[in-house]
């Protein structure tokens, strides 16, 4: 062993003493730049939030909580779980769908605690939640919508949606009641397959009440056109049609312009009946509070989350206006017998033989297409009946 | 010296005053003030997160607020960087989904393309005023409505990508040519973008002959054709490179936000640029405070909202009563002797 191996040695061995103190020392440094940021960041507010029996919930809309519509529905079961114990709940309303929706979910979960956030516009899923749920995975995401899929997306997001078509379909037969032209009307924001569907359920469901009945629909462009809806709503009026529906964010305009003209409408996403009594016949609304009461439930037990959610009248996640004074007895029987199968699983909407205003067989006899088929889910028509273009 | 203390007080000292301003009306709805204040420092500036999430809100901004600033030198009043921004972020899909190269060459090209198409559309507002005495506030509002539409046009047919069902979106430009973050922040890369174009436009607004050319155009036109400067050509020019800084902020949200080019793009940051552009008398340089402040708003908006139950609305009356109160302090502007230098 030659001097330089023993001093080497040496020196190896002297300096491993001081090596452990030295990591440790690092190790503190370290831990305590992590306190340094995670203050900074806010995250001591997070323990508190995660306490036992206490949850703070995050909601965010696209667009105003009072607006009478989409956000108004969703808003409804926001105030439904502020009365549960424990939960708090943090609210932030006309968020767009950008870089502000990631930074105010940020701020939810950094700056409130939030631990369940429900953002709920349907371009809030993708990128923005999918990015703040790979940034935060101990936090819920449950969007309204049915993009979850079990393959692509994190388990702690999920998706929530309603067969409101079920709904549209009941208006439908109020409407088949209430036409005396025998001409019904439709203003929808865009051709996507969720509104075709109501349309169609719409019009199908007229049908069921006098087989001649036409729906006319108009598409706006967009979900928020107030000046568009207010000229369609004329528009259609002064074409003879006597009933509208609509699937826009806010039927505000809609349902008031109808009322104003002496004609019938019937309502969508929340109950607008006290903006038109007499005009209002009844109306497809969401019920969220059953998929949010659930998602807090679990989030509070430490239940894993139910990343896939659907319902529809039977399930509790859409409800019905009540009727207004001009549904003749006949038309209530009638919905409310339907509704009652609807209850059972025992109704079809979508069922063969079934053509589409082109001429074009989509469901060829004998093939019933349930709630649940996602076939339903890329509709691309308008069915017979209706008077418009995809 | 003084005339740096008068450029910075001033606006700082209205700051200020609108901040007084909204506690009062804080008052008056039945809000306490001091939680008021605490609550927007809290949002907007008082961890690393509220800086984080001011800066990702201000990124925007400072890019569409040069589409009004830059054409401002030459005199012009253009309001058209939502369209700008809306047509060159679909250029940008467009070419994000079609080229296939090294990210940064694919960057590069959707860059390019959405500057392309931006400056030309602002250009035409730019035109139209030059050539056929058009108001050019007018004529770039009206663009706004046709770049809406023909963006909604082409994302819902022709460019549509077919499994964009509910949300009809072009193609992806694909997760690899995205731009990412700054190291260690949330911040995306766009704002860079957004700062190194503030300061290029500032050095050529002020320290060129171009930006002198420019702004003796903006005094007065009929003095600029007498020293026989080209005038049609710096209007354009101004609208050009405006639009293009609006273009280039729709690129920087279809590669670092969304991915692809939807609807969510037409979310008014073209409108709140003209709001910074004016806040900042339109210099370049002033923009970038500007739409920090602006942006730092923004993510208070979300406190008030939250623990206050304030609607929305009552951000846009702070936005409303800072606008009104550094426009009317400028009116204070070598007004006041303690600013004014001795010998003059």
């Amino acid at each position: 062993m030659s001097k330089q191996d023993v001093n080497g040695d040496c020196r190896a061995s002297a300096t491993k003493p001081s090596a452990v103190p030295n990591t440790a020392r690092r190790e503190i440094v370290r831990a305590l730049a992590v306190a340094g940021v995670g203050s900074a960041l806010g995250l001591p507010f997070m323990p508190t939030a995660r306490a036992e029996g206490k949850l703070v919930v995050g909601v965010i809309y696209v667009g105003p909580k009072d607006d009478y519509g989409y956000n108004q529905a969703q808003a409804q079961a926001a105030a439904a779980l502020k009365k549960l114990p424990g939960v708090t709940v943090v609210e932030e309303e006309k968020v767009p769908e950008t870089m502000d929706v990631q930074k105010a979910m940020g701020s939810m979960i950094e700056q409130d605690g939030a631990s369940l956030i429900f953002p709920t516009s349907y371009g809030y899923f993708d990128p923005h939640m999918l990015k703040m749920a790979e940034k935060y995975p101990k936090v819920r995401f449950a969007h309204c919508g049915g993009l979850w899929s079990a393959d692509k997306h994190p388990k702690n997001t999920g998706s929530y949606f309603g067969y409101i078509d079920e709904c549209q379909f009941l208006n439908g037969i109020a409407a088949g009641h209430a036409t005396k032209s025998r001409k019904i009307g439709f203003i929808a924001a865009k051709a996507i397959p969720q509104v075709l569907r109501n349309i169609n359920a719409f019009t199908l469901g007229a049908q069921s009440v006098h087989p001649d009945i036409t729906c006319q629909v108009i598409f706006t462009g967009d979900w928020a056109m107030p000046v568009k809806e207010a000229e369609a709503t004329n528009s259609l009026v002064d074409q003879g049609v006597d009933v509208v529906t609509m699937h826009v964010d806010s039927p505000k305009v809609v349902v008031e312009t109808a009322a104003r003209r002496g004609i019938y409408g019937c309502g969508y996403h929340a109950n607008q009946s006290a903006l038109a009594p007499k005009a209002y016949l009844t109306g497809a609304e969401w019920n969220w509070t059953t998929p949010y009461t659930a998602h807090v439930t679990a989030a509070m037990s430490g239940a894993p989350m139910n990343n896939f959610m659907r319902g529809g009248l039977k399930e509790g996640y859409v409800k019905t206006s009540a009727y207004g004074p001009a549904v003749p007895d006949v038309a209530r029987k009638m919905a409310d017998g339907v509704k009652g199968k609807m209850m059972k699983d025992d109704f079809v909407i979508f069922k063969g033989p079934l053509k589409d205003n082109t001429g074009k067989v989509v469901i060829p006899s004998g093939t019933s297409r349930v709630q649940t088929d996602v076939v339903l889910e890329q509709m691309n028509y308008l069915v017979a009946g209706v008077v418009g273009k995809v | 010296m003084q005339r740096t203390a008068e450029a910075v007080l001033i606006p700082v000292g209205a700051l200020c005053a609108a901040l007084l301003l909204f506690g009062v009306f804080m008052l008056l709805v039945g809000k306490d003030p001091l939680q008021v204040y605490a609550l927007i420092y809290k949002g907007g500036f008082g961890s690393s997160f509220a800086w984080q999430s001011t800066l990702a809100r201000a990124a925007p901004m400072t890019l569409t607020a040069l589409c009004a600033a830059i054409p401002a030198q030459a005199g012009l009043v253009i309001i058209g960087a939502e369209g700008a921004l809306l047509l060159g972020g679909l250029a940008a899909a467009a070419v994000g989904s079609s080229v296939a190269g090294a990210p940064l060459l694919v960057q590069v090209c959707m860059a390019l393309a959405a500057m392309v198409v931006g400056g030309a559309w602002v250009m035409l507002a730019g035109a139209l005023r030059h050539l056929r005495g058009v108001n050019e506030t007018i004529s770039s509002l009206l663009l706004n409505y046709i770049a809406i539409a023909l963006f909604n046009h082409l994302v819902e047919g022709p460019l549509r990508d077919p499994a964009s069902l509910n949300k009809p979106s072009t193609l992806p430009i694909g997760e690899v040519n995205m731009l990412g973050n700054f190291p260690g922040l949330d911040v995306h890369l766009g704002l860079a973008f957004g700062v190194v174009f503030c300061l290029l436009c500032w050095v050529l607004v002020r320290h060129t002959s171009v930006g002198f050319a420019l702004r003796i155009v903006g005094g007065n036109v009929r003095a600029a054709r007498l020293a026989g400067l080209p005038v049609g050509l710096l209007l354009l020019g101004a609208c050009g490179l405006g639009g293009a800084a609006a273009g280039l902020a729709g690129m920087v949200e279809v590669a670092a936000v969304h991915g692809a080019a939807n609807a969510s793009l037409v979310a008014g940051y073209g409108y709140a640029g003209v709001l910074v552009s004016f806040i900042a008398r339109h210099n370049p340089l002033a923009v970038l405070p500007v739409a920090l402040l602006l942006g730092g708003i923004a993510a208070s908006g979300g406190q008030l909202q939250r623990h206050l139950d304030l609607p929305d609305a009552s951000v846009l009356v702070l936005q409303g009563i800072a606008f009104m109160t550094i426009l009317a302090a400028e009116s204070l502007r070598g007004k006041l002797r303690w600013f004014t230098p001795a010998e003059a």
